[in-house]
């Protein structure tokens, strides 16, 4: 079963149409990257697939969106229920004013678990999956804001692994680090990839083509190509996406 | 031959203009500082020789003329908590419903628009409608109750305002944040947005209850009595209070020029009370700030 289906999906924003007749499919354990340039629509796509754009006013969906065989946007969904499946790490790093700790068990307790030891084992496995851990173990009682952007980037990782979603998505997750950190996020997204199914939006193309097992190209809404990320930045069939990938893009 | 700016003329009245604007702004904000200590120092010394442990646990005596304004002060403590109680629970949660749920509606701006024409009310109308709603049709006469319904309608607007306004400032990013978690909104204005607003609403809430103190019109017609030497035993009792026994005993006592000592004395006390409470305010607000990003 493919963990996201995407069937012609058009998107807009009041009279906007941002989206139009996306179809994309990602099968389990892989990392797909959405590249394009600022207001193609690679955001708006990322975010309707844990139905953030639902706080947006005046938007609309038509098409079918599936995780895990599941439309997410049909009648009787609860999007709490939705978003605990579906995890998102966003551009700039937003822990909450709480400690190391809290941060990463508010997803936990929101939910309703109240184990204690649970909520412990959980907290911790999760900032170690963040590669986290030796930086924090011994100030998990400390403010969060006291980290750098790049650590605080990482707990906010850890914060959505906690409640073991099957999707994580990341909206332009390094771009606001410096290289060392996004070096750190990249090679995270390595090893997340053996548990979860992640897709990234991002500006830079090394990035795209170092993470990702698939790239989809999008432009002025549409969806232009979706290949092997090998194929795309090696020999794309589109000539708009290899002026992109390539800089001339005009 | 490229023309030439004269640069040492216009360098120097630029200058000039500078540094005569720079010296206006600084000698109107040092204006303001001493005006301000100028009042504060005039009560002061004229109130200071008053002040003594029998002027604040006693009643006034002898036509107003002797004796305390103890039951004043217990009134004014009474009316704020009264109203606060009134006006910060329903405050504070139409300006979470306005910022949280109805933001940018034609609902919330309506409210919007109705609370600052309320904020601009002459603070005389209110007295005059609670004495007409609170104290007639409601029948609660003259009592501490029709008196704190109407001064927490005065302060409501505020309330609602300072609220609104904190919320604003929590960026977006954390509520995102949290929904993203699968919180629900309630969690998240609970858990997230709300501890960090708090700070700032704290702050305003106590200003506003240094507003309501002060206040003399509203209670005029619905709670504040002339003399009432005792304390009061419900909440539909009337009691004194600071501000209107000031306004009395310096215009309409049975002798103002006797009870001159005991009005700078009132509003010392008074003036005082409102700066413990600004400077509560300022305390607490630093101490949920700092406290707000740990736990």
């Amino acid at each position: 079963m493919l963990t996201i289906d995407a069937k012609n999906v058009d998107f807009y924003y009041s009279e906007f149409h941002a989206l139009k007749n996306i179809n994309i499919e990602v099968e389990k354990n892989k990392v797909v990257a959405l590249i394009g340039p600022s207001g193609c629509g690679k955001s708006t796509f990322l975010r309707l697939l844990n139905r953030m754009n639902d706080l947006i006013d005046g938007t609309r969906m038509t098409g079918q969106v599936l995780i895990e065989g599941k439309d997410i946007y049909a009648p009787g969904i609860h999007v709490d229920e939705l978003r605990k499946e579906v995890g998102m790490v966003f551009q700039k790093p937003n822990p909450f004013p709480k400690s190391i700790f809290e941060n990463v068990a508010y997803g936990l307790k929101v939910n309703g678990i109240k184990d204690k030891t649970f909520i412990e084992e959980r907290v911790i496995e999760s900032i170690k999956s963040a590669a986290l851990w030796d930086e924090v173990k011994d100030k998990l009682n400390k403010s969060a804001f006291a980290l750098s952007g790049g650590q605080q980037q990482r707990l906010c990782i850890a914060r959505a692994l906690a409640i073991s979603p099957k999707v994580v998505l990341m909206d332009e997750p390094a771009s606001a680090l410096d290289p060392i950190s996004t070096a750190k996020i990249e090679d995270l997204i390595h090893e997340l990839k053996k548990d979860y199914t992640i897709m990234i939006v991002t500006h830079n193309m090394q990035q795209a083509s170092r993470v990702s097992d698939k790239t989809a190209y999008f432009y002025l809404g549409e969806l232009i190509e979706y290949d092997d990320t090998i194929k795309i930045f090696t020999n794309p069939t589109e000539i708009s996406t290899q002026n992109y990938i390539t800089g001339r893009f005009g | 031959m490229t023309p030439v700016i004269n640069a040492n003329n216009s360098d120097n009245k630029k200058r000039w203009s500078q540094a005569i604007a720079f010296t206006i702004f600084k000698m109107m904000s040092y204006a303001v500082v001493a005006i301000l200590f100028l009042i504060l120092g005039f009560i002061v010394t004229k109130g200071i020789g008053v002040i003594s442990w029998d002027f604040l646990t006693l009643a006034p005596e002898e036509g107003m003329t002797k004796g305390g304004i103890f039951p004043a002060i217990m009134g004014t403590i009474y009316l704020v908590l009264g109203s606060s109680l009134f006006s910060f629970p329903i405050g504070i949660m139409s300006g979470i419903y306005m910022n949280e749920y109805a933001k940018g509606n034609k609902v919330a701006t309506f409210i919007r628009i109705m609370t600052n024409n309320l904020s601009g009310v002459p603070s005389v109308v209110f007295g005059l409608f609670g004495m007409s709603l609170f104290v007639n049709t409601m029948g609660f006469g003259d009592s501490i109750l029709a008196g704190s319904l109407t001064l927490g309608l005065l302060s409501l607007p505020l309330v609602i305002r300072t609220t609104e306004e904190s919320l604003k400032a929590i960026d977006q990013s954390y509520r995102e944040g949290s929904l993203a978690l699968g919180a629900t909104k309630l969690q998240t204005i609970r858990k997230v947005v709300l501890p960090m607003a708090f700070p700032n609403i704290i702050t305003g809430l106590i200003l506003s209850i240094g507003r309501v103190s002060g206040e003399t019109a509203p209670i005029l017609f619905t709670v504040a009595a002339y003399f009432l030497p005792k304390l009061p035993t419900s909440i539909f009792d009337q009691v004194m209070a600071l501000p209107y026994h000031l306004y009395v005993i310096s215009t309409s006592g049975t002798d103002v020029e006797a009870s001159r000592g005991i009005a700078y004395g009132t509003a010392l006390v008074l003036i005082v009370i409102v700066l413990l409470v600004n400077l509560l305010a300022n305390a607490l607000r630093t101490y949920f700030s700092k406290k707000v990003k740990t736990n």
